[in-house]
């Protein structure tokens, strides 16, 4: 947690100096940066590769890179890709086994991944990963490829200077505030005097790499500023979860014909679950060479949205589009809860913006909150 | 596993098509000698002079059925098949001259053919599927040959092929694409369309155009409505599904509802 009196100050140099010493302790530092019409999630060399002046539209369905009218290096809400794909990456060779006459060898996989600086990481992203850990680390059976990459990274987190059309952390009590879970966290200052960055570290480790950048300590009205930028954005959130308890809400409501509605809109492509920075399905795929004495085992994310994902004799259990996405957002926002003591939703508002129709879990809760409200009124 | 005691015998059958998806196993250049060596290429034409005798362990099927000839012609070959697996969007679905399903045939043949007498053919195309058995369907115009290769390697194992029937959209994400309907507004049909050319067209900026055909459970309907807020007319639409999968149930009612 940052201590308010060990804030700093740094500017864009500092900055830049920050992801060059972490690249000198060896670090792969992952960051914002244009990709492709979205801000994404990716290797960064330096201060150059953000997406500098860049913010973005977002709505259902649908995000539009616009220009700032400045040279803000932060100033847009989450994009397409989250740190899951670093955490847990969408494919992975789990082994291999060879066949020579009646012996069979497994060839064990040297998982080395690089250790990840990851900068810009948000509120929500940052609960994100807090979920991720108790599903792949928690409970007796720990996941060692989710484990080897996590214990290694660095963070360096940000609190939103604007919410995305879509968001709705604020809501969730997960954002855009950061609260832990970080090494270093900033705040933009864009407007009013230099461009410059409050850091406030969040362990030893993150004071230590602040020490070896240029700083100065942060002067009371700075450290208000920096208060007083997270608060407006927790007040301009596009998204709003309704205030109810909503894993109770959609027990009650397991057979609303809210649920058919949806269903002849959802197209079951599973991008939801894509995008999702919590979801953390697999599946493992094998395949065999031409000459039978090579088998391989690779694990890929999967979707509740797919036939396969429910399979079992006879069919699959989850046939309906209507079952499929009630599965989906159950299990994100009520049996999770009973499964790992969170919530399955950050309020990310990933699943909206990239929904390709533009499908709002929010939207939906809020449909079956009101029809009970209206109910007790009659 | 004991060491098989004789090749499987392999036969590759051409029906109307445009042997597109036979050349995929020729194209498998490095692969092919270790399917020489697995399996026994017993009946092959595109690649080899041979005939037809006896039975085969694994028939590939390129082609749709378009005259009686032929009709007659794939009950025979799937007598000498133990395994049957279609390959391609003209075997699995029809093909793109399932265009004529839509149309009048005599119109057709009164353009193109000086002499009608010599011209005999059925009034529609149609997959293998509607005539015979078929123990798997391989999906796509053309088919991707890495996926040719998991359909030859999993029957050599008896196992089931690794061939996802989802959407598109998922393969675009493994590859952490961005989503170019959502962030461009160019219109894709990934949502709807079955997984195996890895996302191909979404990754260089162009909408799915739909090759690989309908998805395990396609909602063309919806996505449709999508389409049309993004500025596809019902003209547009009407193209749109009525391509190389024109014929597949679900985007031949598709396409149905936006005729005039
Ligand atoms: S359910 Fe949607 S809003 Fe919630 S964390 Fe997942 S992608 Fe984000
Ligand atoms: S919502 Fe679906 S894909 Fe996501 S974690 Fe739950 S079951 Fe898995
Ligand atoms: S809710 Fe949207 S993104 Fe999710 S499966 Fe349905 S259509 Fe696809
Ligand atoms: S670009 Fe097309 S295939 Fe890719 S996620 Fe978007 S809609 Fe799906």
């Amino acid at each position: 947690m940052g201590k308010t009196s060990d804030a700093a100050l740094i500017t864009r140099v500092g900055v830049q100096r920050l992801i060059e010493v972490l690249t000198a302790r060896g670090y792969q530092v992952i960051g914002p940066t244009v990709r492709n019409g979205a801000i994404g999630y990716d290797a960064i060399a330096g201060i150059g590769d953000f997406p500098v002046g860049w913010t973005d539209e977002q709505d259902g369905g649908h995000y539009r890179l616009r220009r700032r009218d400045d040279a803000a290096f932060f100033g847009y809400a989450v994009g397409p890709h989250s740190w899951k794909r670093y955490l847990h990456p969408p494919r992975l060779r789990l082994w291999r086994a060879q066949r020579s006459g009646d012996e069979m060898r497994i060839i064990d996989e040297d998982d080395e991944p690089p250790r990840y600086a990851f900068i810009g990481v948000r509120a929500c992203e940052l609960n994100a990963i807090a979920i991720q850990d108790k599903v792949f680390l928690g409970g007796p059976y720990v996941d060692p490829h989710y484990r080897s990459r996590r214990e290694a990274i660095f963070t360096v987190a940000v609190n939103c200077a604007v919410a995305g059309g879509t968001c709705f952390c604020a809501s969730m009590g997960t954002g855009p505030k950061v609260e832990a879970g970080f090494d270093l966290a900033l705040t933009e200052i864009v407007h009013d005097g230099e461009h410059r960055f409050l850091v406030e570290p969040g362990t030893d480790f993150g004071a230590q790499v602040l020490a070896e950048l240029p700083y100065r300590p942060a002067p009371p009205a700075d450290i208000d500023t920096a208060r007083a930028i997270v608060e407006r954005t927790a007040q301009s959130m596009g998204r709003e979860m309704p205030a109810t308890d909503v894993p109770a809400l959609l027990r009650r409501n397991l057979e609303h014909s809210r649920w058919d509605d949806v269903a002849e809109r959802c197209l079951t492509c599973g991008n939801c679950t894509m995008v999702c920075p919590t979801c953390f399905c697999t599946s493992v795929e094998d395949e065999t060479d031409l000459s039978g004495t090579m088998a391989t085992r690779t694990r890929r994310w999967d979707s509740c949205f797919t036939m396969d994902f429910s399979y079992i004799h006879g069919g699959s259990v989850r046939s309906s589009t209507r079952a499929r996405y009630r599965q989906w957002m159950t299990h994100k926002l009520s049996t999770w809860v009973e499964q790992f003591g969170t919530s399955g939703c950050v309020g990310c508002g990933r699943c909206i913006s990239w929904c390709p129709v533009g499908i709002d879990i929010t939207e939906e809760v809020r449909v079956l909150h009101e029809d009970e409200c209206d109910g007790d009124d009659s | 596993m004991a060491r098989r005691r004789r090749k499987p015998r392999l036969a590759v059958w051409k029906f109307a098509s445009c042997d597109g998806c036979q050349l995929s196993l020729l194209d498998c250049e490095d692969e092919l000698l270790a399917v020489a060596d697995a399996l026994e290429i017993a009946y092959f034409p595109e690649a080899s002079r041979g005939e037809i005798r006896g039975t085969y362990d694994l028939s590939l099927v390129e082609g749709s059925i378009t005259t009686a000839h032929d009709a007659a012609r794939i009950q025979d070959v799937r007598r000498r098949s133990c395994r049957l697996v279609t390959i391609g969007a003209c075997a699995t679905a029809g093909g793109i001259q399932a265009l004529r399903n839509f149309a009048d045939v005599e119109a057709f043949i009164s353009v193109v053919y000086a002499n009608r007498a010599y011209i005999q053919t059925l009034a529609t195309s149609t997959p293998i599927a509607d005539h015979v058995g078929v123990d798997f369907e391989l999906q796509g115009c053309p088919i991707n040959k890495r996926q040719l290769l998991e359909v030859i390697t999993a029957f050599l194992s008896g196992r089931r092929p690794t061939i996802p029937s989802h959407s598109v959209c998922i393969e675009c994400k493994l590859k952490g694409n961005v989503c170019i309907m959502v962030a461009h507004g160019t219109p894709c049909l990934g949502p709807v369309t079955h997984a195996g050319c890895g996302a191909l067209c979404p990754s260089y900026n162009r909408g799915c155009y739909g090759c690989y055909g309908p998805m395990e459970t396609p909602n063309t309907r919806a996505l449709s409505e999508w389409l049309q807020s993004l500025g596809m007319t019902p003209g547009d639409l009407l193209r749109v599904y009525r391509k190389f999968y024109a014929n597949a149930a679900a985007f031949r009612t598709e396409s149905k509802r936006h005729d005039p």
